[in-house]
């Protein structure tokens, strides 16, 4: 069978009361700066705010990215209007409506909510009503309230941290064990983030394309997060956790990591599977780092912007057999990076982009979009972290150059005919290049896009076991 | 620029004198200035060794000409020449040509 991609879902959820517990907020607070943790909550963004900030309305489909270049900035200070929380193939969840969806992601009673704290009875997104509907063997589920006497009992013994909404608390995430840190309450909340947003972000792919959950064959989870015990730190298969939760009864499902270039092997993964003939269809899925939430809120604090990492991201991809015009996943066309190789930008370049089109016998000209990490630079620049999405055109740009298809004059023009402005949230493996899929189905429906090449890298050496990068890089096209 | 780095060199400063020494910098654009900055006139963030003092380093980019034209042609082509087109030159030349002439 021929892999095609069939269906692409971006959601994001605004979490802006667990900003506080993204790693860098999360350290500076435990200094106790209350100075800080101050600011820090002044300039977080109402959900009206985060639904109408440019970049999330192109995230979810409502805007081409390359509207971003054209509209005024910066764009935080520049709301889209009427702006929507659905959008062409996503949406924006508020928290009053995540909260429940972590609770249904609960089969161990880590978490308690008081009776105060949100049901998700009146949720906007069919999807997030549909999660809360369903049911799991052992879910404890909306509904079951504990007594704020027993909440502020497990915060007060330690074993547990707060949730809050605004400035209420209403309810408590705690420790499975005492001396088991990788079941620290703090790491369960971001395993418990990262597998209801990436079940949200299923779910609504599924709703979206009208395809019954059951149907599913096999699902791979391209999350970040280390779920599992202190003799199986980072053991995984999340996949499976979110399958379950979002209803794919019949699914089978494991995790792919590489830092932020697992969600492009993921997919070369899935369609291999599609083309092996192993499976007939399978989902690629990526939940939310609750780890990055702030991670650069005091550069922006600094600079008086609004806190802009506060929305947790969730991506989802539908692979299946070619028809129906869907673009085919072309595994002729994928890009590695051999363990061996130095790790410079220019090597990467070679690995993902010319070496891969060369052996295929086309140019790097030949590609009308490349989808390469798509950070937002509203976040990254003040941080002095550059503008990745630029950086990276111009390497692509530079290597054409090299190969003698461009003019070193020509730069800009196969940048602005071939890039895009960044737009996605700074969350890891969300970025990486994948966001673009859904806005390449809809040109590619439309006949205005015919092939897009998306790669991503991952940066190894942060987890201390390789010095090395890594990366990947496939072809989508009709 | 990160305080292993700010040690490693502080540490060779000591051992052959900072007369002695020059410093060439590969990282891009981004926190260029700020590690230039570092070398000649102390870490700007007070937060590591080189907090308070001021070594003085005279402080290149491998990517300036009068470094680059060290660098044996073959191994320019592999690993920098693609580089030359990313980066903005100019003014990573301007930038530390004005650090040095401080420093």
């Amino acid at each position: 069978m021929v892999p095609a991609l069939r269906a692409a879902s971006n959601v994001l959820v605004h979490v802006p009361d667990l900003v506080r517990y993204g790693s860098k907020p999360w350290r500076e607070n435990s200094g106790g700066d209350a100075a800080l943790a101050g600011a820090l909550s002044r300039r977080l963004r109402s959900f009206a705010e985060a639904v109408a900030y440019p970049p999330n309305q192109v995230f979810i489909g409502n805007m081409a990215p390359g509207d971003l270049g054209e509209g005024p900035s910066p764009w935080y200070e520049n709301p889209v209007p009427e702006a929507s929380a659905k959008g062409a193939f996503g949406e924006i969840l508020p928290q009053e409506d995540f909260y429940p969806l972590l609770e249904a992601a609960d089969q161990f009673g880590l978490l308690l909510f008081g009776p105060d704290a949100p049901s998700g009875a009146d949720a906007a997104s069919a999807a997030a009503a549909s999660l809360l509907e369903g049911s799991g063997p052992g879910k404890t589920g909306p509904g079951k309230r504990g007594r704020e006497e027993e909440i502020l009992g497990r915060i007060e013994s330690g074993e547990a941290l707060p949730l809050h909404r605004g400035g209420d608390l209403i309810g408590c995430v705690r420790r499975d064990h005492e001396a088991d840190e990788s079941l620290d309450a703090r790491i369960l909340l971001e395993n418990l983030a990262a597998k209801a947003s990436g079940a949200y972000a299923l779910r609504h792919l599924l709703l979206q394309e009208e395809i019954a959950p059951e149907e599913i064959e096999y699902v791979i989870s391209c999350s970040e997060e280390a779920v599992g015990d202190r003799y199986n730190r980072g053991g995984g298969n999340l996949a499976k956790a979110i399958a379950e939760m979002a209803g794919c009864a019949g699914a089978a499902g494991v995790d792919v990591k590489s830092f932020c270039a697992a969600p492009v092997y993921a997919l070369v993964h899935a369609a291999a599977l599609i083309r092996a003939g192993v499976v007939k269809n399978a989902v690629v899925v990526g939940g939310g780092s609750l780890a990055k939430l702030g991670m650069k809120a005091y550069f922006h604090i600094e600079k008086e912007m609004p806190v802009l990492e506060d929305v947790l991201g969730g991506i989802a991809f539908l692979l299946g057999s070619e028809g129906g015009g869907a673009p085919r996943v072309n595994l002729e066309i994928t890009g590695h990076h051999g363990a061996g190789r130095p790790s410079t930008p220019q090597v990467m370049a070679e690995a993902l982009v010319r070496d891969p089109l060369e052996r295929a016998g086309r140019k790097i000209c030949d590609i009308d979009k490349y989808a390469v990490e798509l950070h937002n630079p509203e976040v990254t620049l003040p941080a002095g972290a550059g503008d990745v999405a630029a950086t990276n055109y111009r390497t692509i740009a530079a290597m054409a150059v090299m190969k003698g298809e461009i003019a070193r004059e020509e730069i800009p023009a196969f940048i602005e005919s071939k890039g895009m402005p960044g737009f996605a949230p700074t969350q890891g493996h969300i970025p990486a290049g994948v966001p673009y899929l859904g806005h390449a189905l809809v040109g590619m429906r439309a006949g205005d896009l015919r092939s897009t090449m998306v790669l991503a890298k991952g940066s190894l050496f942060l987890g201390r076991m390789s010095q090395q990068a890594d990366g990947a890089s496939v072809v989508v096209e009709v | 620029m990160d305080l292993e780095n700010q040690a490693a060199i502080k540490k060779i400063a000591d051992e052959v004198g900072a007369d002695n020494l020059v410093v060439v910098l590969g990282m891009p654009g981004e926190g260029l200035r700020l590690a230039a900055e570092t070398l000649t006139t102390g870490d700007p963030s007070w937060a590591g060794p080189l907090a308070g003092v001021s070594l003085g380093l005279p402080v290149y980019h491998i990517l300036e000409e009068r470094v680059r034209n060290h660098v044996p042609e073959d191994i320019y082509a592999e690993k920098l020449q693609m580089m030359e087109m990313v980066l903005d030159l100019p003014r990573i030349e301007s930038d530390l040509a004005e650090l040095r002439a401080a420093g």
